[in-house]
């Protein structure tokens, strides 16, 4: 305990004389740091140590993983501003986009270098209902009936609703066979049933079980069934709409950190091991996301049943396009949503 | 007896019994809500999961590393903000120089403020993007997102508690004491020592207690230039959002049970800081 506590004390003035140092020791680097979004720590603190020991094993070296979590399109503002970070892990593609953009520290075709666009696991907007689910909501069309309220947070400031709107969209687009016009009336009727907007993900989970306000709660997938195990399996029930909207978790090297530091190496090896099946049944056992792995996918595949996702790069033409016409100023969304 | 005439018509609308007892009531019942019953929520809620629960909550090292670092970025803050008090204070109170108004005005600058608007300032100066950036870069120096960073926009934000408190008391006291200890032939120093600073002491300590409880609680600027790295650039009150937001309850509330502690014993030294002060200037 006390040679921990001495080592805990040392740690800043040795990061400080580190970060001070010069920049020619490009030497491999004992650390590396995983900049991450605001909901990912316990799972980053149940992968990082499988990680440590496989690579240990593999090379005979010890590394350690430092974490940093905030809201992913802040996390990627902090890394353009310089924060040293190795690789990100983020639930927003644009936000690792905007590294490439606006800082050219992320390859071009980062999507690329690892399977799946870089996504070792996905999740997708599902519904969390009262026990019995008392209004019989099953898919996204019953949402928009009268007298049904619908919980989620505000998709003007909110990436986890964006899906919700993307998903509800991409519905009433099939629904009425491309007719722009009957979709927006169904995704403002959706909005007309929204009671209270919260900002966040979180905050609207809030408004949904802690204040008992909504008949139905919309947020990710693992969010739904996360939730469900923290605040009782037998008071809410998780419904999987017929289709919804893939929601990628993208991953990537930060080239331009990890260069200078000299991590490529074991920051490649750390996302790789993402893909890896140890990790990979941590995600879909303990974190209900939706993994790449078929052996382990089967495995857990009672909570997550077989869904038709559409991608945003089919539905909306990729996410320049849907950023451009949907969630810019005066897009589509602040059409229907002004308009309630 | 003059006094006591003229509060005379202004007691009678008050004094009335009833009105005694509301106001009193009114007060105490406010109190007990908007600042007694969150104090004692939160340690409620800590504890509520049991003390083992409790304790294992606030050893966790990433906890146990940030109450550290809040420790740390204290005792190296408020040491340079004495200095930076001292000085100006001095400079203010005992020269006319020109540009002494814009000074005095320019140390209240932080006070003013938001914490945030310090944190983006700093990050465009030194960010990677910002006005230093480039230069930092090349010469290989990192300061936004390292400990660094979190002891600037401390500085930043705190600057002004010391100065302020120095500047009331020392204007208030004049220089008639110095100067008697000029004509006596006292040097500079020995004058410093000898006469300044044991006039200043409790005023200075008072000063020292506040910025210290803002260095421990700052949570806004530090959150802009943190990068929240855990167990490396995470302070107190970021640990304590943190584990909020994972919905962690337990080791929210025991995180911010040490940091309202901390900020209890501040306030009792404040309290007895102030006293002495008080009494120290009635002399």
């Amino acid at each position: 305990m006390t040679k921990r506590l001495s080592r805990l004390l040392a740690l800043p003035l040795i990061a400080g004389a580190l970060t001070l140092g010069s920049p020619a020791k490009a030497a491999e680097p004992d650390a590396i740091l995983n900049v991450s979004y605001d909901i990912a720590r316990e799972l980053f603190a149940a992968i990082n140590p499988l990680f440590v020991a496989d690579w240990k094993h593999k090379t005979g070296q010890d590394i350690e993983v430092k974490q940093s979590h905030a809201g992913s399109s802040r996390q990627a503002r902090s890394i353009l501003e310089g924060l040293q970070a190795d690789v990100v892990t983020f639930n927003q593609v644009t936000d690792v986009q905007i590294l490439h953009d606006k800082g050219k520290l992320v390859a071009g075709d980062w999507q690329q270098r690892f399977p799946n666009n870089a996504s070792p696991y996905y999740s997708l907007p599902a519904f969390l209902v009262r026990k019995g689910n008392p209004k019989a909501l099953k898919d996204w069309d019953d949402l928009v009936r009268d007298g049904v309220e619908v919980i989620f947070p505000n998709p003007k400031t909110s990436g986890n609703a964006r899906y919700t709107y993307m998903a509800a969209y991409s519905f009433a687009q099939e629904k009425f066979g491309g007719d722009t016009a009957k979709t927006e009336a169904f995704v403002k009727k959706l909005f007309d049933n929204v009671p209270v907007f919260d900002t966040g993900g979180r905050g609207a989970t809030t408004t949904f079980i802690e204040r008992g306000i909504g008949d139905v709660l919309i947020t990710f997938e693992s969010e739904v069934h996360a939730m469900r195990k923290q605040h009782g399996e037998d008071k809410y029930e998780a419904i999987t709409p017929s289709v919804s909207l893939l929601a990628e978790f993208p991953v990537a090297v930060v080239d331009g950190v990890a260069e200078k530091r000299g991590s490529q190496k074991v920051a490649k090896a750390y996302l790789d091991f993402l893909y890896a099946p140890v990790a990979q049944e941590v995600l879909a056992r303990d974190f209900f996301y939706r993994v790449q792995d078929e052996t382990v996918s089967k495995k857990y595949a009672a909570p997550l049943p077989a869904i038709r996702l559409i991608k945003v790069e089919d539905a909306f033409g990729g996410w320049d396009k849907v950023t451009q016409e949907h969630f810019a100023s005066g897009g589509t969304l602040d059409k229907l949503f002004g308009q309630r | 007896m003059a006094a006591i005439d003229l509060t005379a018509p202004r007691r009678r609308v008050f004094a009335g019994p009833v009105a005694h007892a509301l106001l009193i009531g009114l007060a105490v019942t406010l109190s007990v809500l908007v600042i007694g019953l969150p104090v004692v929520a939160v340690f409620g809620m800590a504890l509520s999961s049991g003390a083992s629960v409790y304790m294992a909550a606030i050893l966790q090292p990433a906890t146990l590393y940030a109450i550290w670092l809040t420790v740390l970025t204290a005792l190296i803050v408020v040491p340079i903000n004495i200095g930076f008090g001292i000085a100006a204070a001095w400079a203010i109170t005992r020269f006319t120089f020109p540009g002494k108004k814009l000074m005095t005005t320019l140390i209240e600058i932080p006070f003013s403020i938001s914490p945030i608007v310090a944190g983006t300032a700093y990050l465009f100066l030194y960010g990677a993007q910002g006005l230093f950036g480039p230069w930092l870069a090349a010469s290989g120096i990192q300061i936004m997102f390292t400990v660094f960073a979190i002891f600037l926009v401390s500085l930043f934000v705190t600057s002004p508690f010391v100065a302020r408190e120095l500047i009331t008391v020392m204007q208030s006291q004049g220089v008639e004491d110095e100067e008697a200890g000029v004509s006596l032939g006292a040097s500079g120093y020995m004058l410093f020592w000898k006469v300044t600073l044991p006039n200043i002491k409790w005023a200075l300590l008072y000063g020292a207690v506040l910025c210290n409880a803002r260095v421990m609680g700052e949570f806004g600027a530090v959150s802009v230039v943190s990068g929240s790295i855990r167990g490396e650039t995470n302070t107190l009150p970021l640990q304590i959002e943190l584990l909020f937001q994972d919905q962690n309850t337990a080791g929210a509330f025991a995180a911010a049970s040490t940091l309202t502690v901390i900020a209890l014993i501040t306030l009792f030294i404040k309290l007895w800081a102030e006293r002495r002060r008080d009494s120290h200037e009635r002399l």
